[in-house]
């Protein structure tokens, strides 16, 4: 703990420790410019403020283009001859190209699974929260939290320039199953756009290692005086247990990758076999390979991957809520246990994606188990949750409401995350739109909820402002509705059979019966996004004009990034760091409406 | 035109809904923060109630609306069983949804904020955790064990009386293979494959068994309450072979042949009488994303009764003939050697 006990000299605003040379302490103030202030930053806070901005710019360009192919699918007789102004080629007569309409799906998943809710939201909050809530003046090394973001923007540009290169970005869906994937005869998005997808996603994952390695090290490492494991946050348990899975398991995704591409280039067999392509009339050389084994390296991330997501969104929502609930967060010890638990499972469930792709029936068996016991630690976490909310003394703000939501549509998705994990109901529902209303609301309307519950909690602490009530409010109520009318009527298109990525269905006699249930998920889905426009408009606009916060602690919370100044400057507190005595849930204790952490314990007072 | 107004409309809504959220960030000011939280914690809670309401209703309301659209009774065995699985299913989790759900927005407006309460502290209960740690383990035990035991029967081996048809996914489109009257499969091999020469699954000429095999494109034919298994392969990238009425399922995978069995239950001209359907067809779904064509790739299969399945098939000429008559008189110069491969490679079901 190097930087733990350094006293800082002067104001306290624009301090950094270095401590490079050895156990040497040196603390100066250094001089600021416009650059190493807000472009290449090392200070946590700002890098924080570069994910979240970047996530929220990429959240625009998801969504957007899931409005583009919600178009389609809700309007498949109509053209819109703007859409060809816009995308030329692409929507040739105004109506959306197959090839177009499954880049879009592609990117839309890709762009919101990784550069949204893993970049955006762990990036944002483990930079913002970890030195912040621990004590720590920065992360371990600032250097690398800086090329973690710029790895990130790197990534960043190269999958937005694969947008714009002739034959269009990447095609194949976002899981990018060879062989479609590796053959560009096969499909357009797999010529070029799939390499700058391939490294774009290799530069993803250095930034992720970054990241997670920074991570994990400061939360073990500098924690202050007194904050041991079990008197952090949730939220920092989240986000360590967070970067342990994506540590462990990007790696996994980036050999898959390579492998991929010595297939695509270096006519390797990895994943190839008996392949005759019609487009060219040509039998491929390539025989002896397996396109099930991309699916086993994809999914080994890929599973890990959705808890990298949801699990942030857990840790915010646990300490929003018992902050707002004025009540300490029920079974802290139980909440811990079952990240755990999630982690372990994590790893072991992968082939629960696989169960209809030929795979031994006996393998499929054991991940049934496997995945169905990934319920116990959910549930638990969900009972803990309603239980905090008993006989509390509810503050409905903005990032509450979003707490309450959270759980909500966490129920509902896990629930029907029981229906997929059984792999009997799975042979039916595997690729319809079941599994598209699960995965989305259990993970894509959840992590989002657990993002802007953070987001709106820790504005004030960011920008020194809060967020405009009235909008906030109506951004949740419309979000929260708006993602039940689109995605729970799925279900009923999933249990008939409709099954994903078809552009339409007319030429179904099965699935083309649910025309106007598209048009109004594809209405509700326009509206829903368009309040999100809102919501970025409400941020922008209010880190310049909202409301000025006036007091330290507006939430009145327990944890230390509330002892630090209404702008913390570089280093976080102006004098010493202070000691912690006490976990952070001391709400509601000995008819004290809040004990900060750093209170000491009193004569006769009980631990936890 | 239109859009411009939409958009200029969209715009106006969105000005409008921000100088009423700025004015009422003033009144607030005005007002006292206190005073402020209060009606915004009354507004709030009220809505927590009125969701959770408007919500049971609409749960009811859609599955009202849809229950009808979701295909009706399954047509196949298996079928029946993954139904009465996601029954039970349904069942047990509709339950631990309505407690929850109610739970959460009724607690979220019974214990909203008032100056008279106070949170109670009540960190942890061990009795309480240890109950929903168990109760939950025991309902997953009872839907691990249901799953399993219809997953082992549904994906055990298909019994000998089984109709055999070689089902090929390729870009896009859906070829079918019955074995002849040897009904034996003969060898095949990718690097064969010529559409051209009429040859769409790369069959050997130069092995006899190929002669009397049956290809077929985009409508193939099975016998009611015979069972059927179907060895599934792919010409070119991953396929999958989806069977919404029989609520049947597997991919197609390049390099490894994949099996699925189940015994139709109804012919298609009895489904085509109970849904009041005279259109009705048993589709066949691409299930996995395969290109641009995969939303067109639709195969039928049309059941049939066992009479009536021994007629078609007797007009069914073997691709080997097809060929032939194409290529006489030079009968024997097809391209029967143009590759040798090991046995072992080519040694198809």
């Amino acid at each position: 703990m190097m930087s733990t006990d350094l006293t800082i000299h002067g104001h306290g605003e624009a301090v950094v420790s270095h401590d490079t040379h050895g156990g040497e302490h040196e603390v100066h103030h250094h001089k600021e410019t416009f650059i190493t202030k807000y472009v290449f930053s090392q200070d946590h806070k700002m890098i924080c403020k570069q994910f979240l901005i970047t996530g929220m710019i990429w959240a625009i360009l998801g969504g957007l283009m899931s409005v583009l192919f919600r178009l389609q699918l809700g309007y498949p007789d109509s053209t819109f001859p703007w859409l060809e102004d816009v995308l030329g080629k692409w929507a040739k007569g105004g109506k959306i190209q197959p090839e177009a309409y499954y880049a879009l799906v592609t990117m839309h998943g890709t762009v919101l699974v990784f550069f949204v809710l893993t970049g955006g939201l762990s990036g944002t909050f483990a930079n913002f929260l970890i030195p912040l809530q621990i004590g720590a003046r920065d992360m371990a090394s600032p250097f690398l939290n800086m090329l973690s973001y710029w790895f990130f923007w790197m990534a960043s540009v190269v999958m937005i320039t694969s947008l714009f290169i002739e034959t269009g970005p990447a095609s194949g869906g976002w899981t990018i199953y060879p062989p479609l994937s590796a053959l560009g005869d096969a499909n357009m998005g797999s010529k070029g756009g799939m390499d700058y997808w391939i490294t774009a996603m290799a530069l993803f994952v250095v930034s992720s290692l970054l990241g997670g390695l920074n991570y994990i090290t400061t939360i073990l490492n500098m924690r202050t005086k007194g904050m041991s494991m079990t008197r952090l946050p949730l939220t920092i348990w989240a986000i360590f247990f967070t970067a342990t899975l994506g540590v462990l398991s990007f790696p996994v995704l980036l050999s898959g990758l390579i492998l991929l591409l010595f297939d695509r280039h270096a006519g390797t067999s990895f994943y190839l076999s008996d392949i005759f392509i019609a487009a060219t009339q040509k039998a491929l050389p390539n025989e002896g390979g397996s396109p099930i084994l991309f699916q086993h390296l994809f999914w080994f991330l890929g599973h890990p991957e959705v808890y990298i997501i949801i699990l942030p969104a857990m840790g915010l929502v646990s300490e929003v809520m018992a902050i707002n609930s004025r009540k300490p967060i029920f079974g802290y010890m139980a909440m811990i246990g079952s990240l755990f638990a999630i982690t372990i499972l994590a790893f072991l469930v992968w082939a629960h994606h696989m169960f209809v792709t030929g795979l031994n029936p006996f393998l499929g068996s054991v991940f049934v188990l496997l995945t169905l016991l990934i319920a116990v630690p959910s549930a638990i976490k969900v009972f803990n949750w309603l239980t905090t909310l008993w006989r509390g003394n509810i503050r409905l703000t903005p990032a509450m409401l979003f707490a309450i939501g959270f759980v909500s549509m966490f129920i509902s998705g896990g629930l029907t995350g029981v229906f997929l994990g059984n792999s009997t109901l799975d042979i039916h529902l595997h690729d319809t739109y079941f599994i598209i209303a699960h995965f989305h609301i259990v993970m894509g309307v959840s992590a989002f909820m657990g993002m802007f519950c953070g987001v709106y909690h820790w504005f004030p602490k960011m920008y020194g402002r809060y967020l405009n009530n009235t909008m906030s409010y109506i951004h949740f109520w419309v979000t929260f509705a708006g993602a039940y009318l689109i995605f729970w009527p799925m279900h009923y298109e999933g249990l008939a059979g409709m099954p994903r990525r078809y552009v339409e269905y007319q030429g179904w006699a099965s699935f083309n019966q649910f025309g106007d249930l598209n048009r109004f998920i594809s209405t509700v889905a326009m509206v829903v996004f368009a309040v999100q426009l809102m919501f970025v408009f409400n941020f922008f606009y209010s880190i310049f004009k909202g409301r000025k916060v006036t007091t330290q602690n507006p939430w009145q919370a327990n944890t230390l990034e509330w002892t630090t100044p209404i702008h913390p400057g570089h280093g976080n507190w102006p004098g010493e760091i202070p000691e912690v005595h006490r976990w952070a849930y001391d709400y509601g204790k000995d008819g004290k409406d809040f004990i900060l952490q750093t209170e000491p314990l009193g004569a006769d007072e009980q631990h936890h | 035109m239109s859009s411009y107004f939409l958009l200029a409309i969209l715009l106006l809504g969105f000005v409008i809904t921000f100088q009423i959220a700025k004015a009422s960030e003033y009144v607030g000011i005005l007002r006292g923060e206190k005073k402020n939280n209060e009606s915004n914690n009354r507004i709030n809670g009220f809505l927590m109630i009125v969701f959770l309401v408007l919500g049971l209703i609409g749960v009811y309301w859609c599955n009202e609306l849809f229950k009808g659209k979701i295909l009706g009774k399954a047509a196949s065995d298996h079928g029946e069983k993954i139904d009465q699985m996601l029954y039970i299913t349904i069942v047990i989790t509709g339950v631990v949804f309505f407690i929850t759900q109610i739970l959460l927005f009724w607690f979220s407006f019974k214990y909203q904020f008032s100056e008279k309460r106070k949170g109670y502290y009540f960190p942890h209960n061990n009795k309480l955790e240890v109950i929903w740690t168990v109760v939950p383990a025991i309902a997953l035990t009872v839907l691990v064990g249901f799953g399993l035991m219809y997953w082992f029967q549904i994906t055990g081996e298909a019994p000998k009386n089984a109709l055999q048809v070689e089902i090929t996914g390729k870009q896009f489109g859906w070829i079918f293979r019955y074995p002849g009257k040897d009904n034996v499969f003969g060898n095949k091999y990718y690097k064969n494959i010529s559409d051209a020469e009429n040859n769409s699954l790369g069959l050997l000429w130069d092995d006899p068994k190929t002669h009397d095999d049956i290809v077929i494109n985009s409508t193939m034919y099975a016998v009611v309450n015979q069972p059927l298994k179907l060895i599934i392969n792919s010409r070119d990238v991953i396929h999958d072979v989806g069977l919404a009425h029989f609520r049947m399922k597997m991919d197609a995978v390049p390099g490894t042949p994949t099996t699925m069995w189940f015994t139709p239950l109804y012919t298609t001209e009895e489904m085509k009488k109970s849904t009041g359907n005279p259109d009705f067809e048993y589709e066949i779904s691409c299930d996995q994303m395969c290109g641009r064509g995969h939303y067109t790739m639709k195969g039928i299969i049309k059941i049939v009764t066992a009479e009536e399945f021994i007629l078609w098939k007797a007009k069914q000429v073997s691709n080997y003939a097809l060929v032939m008559k194409d290529k006489l008189p030079a009968a024997d110069s097809v391209k029967t050697t143009a590759v040798s491969m090991p046995a072992k490679l080519i040694a198809s079901k």
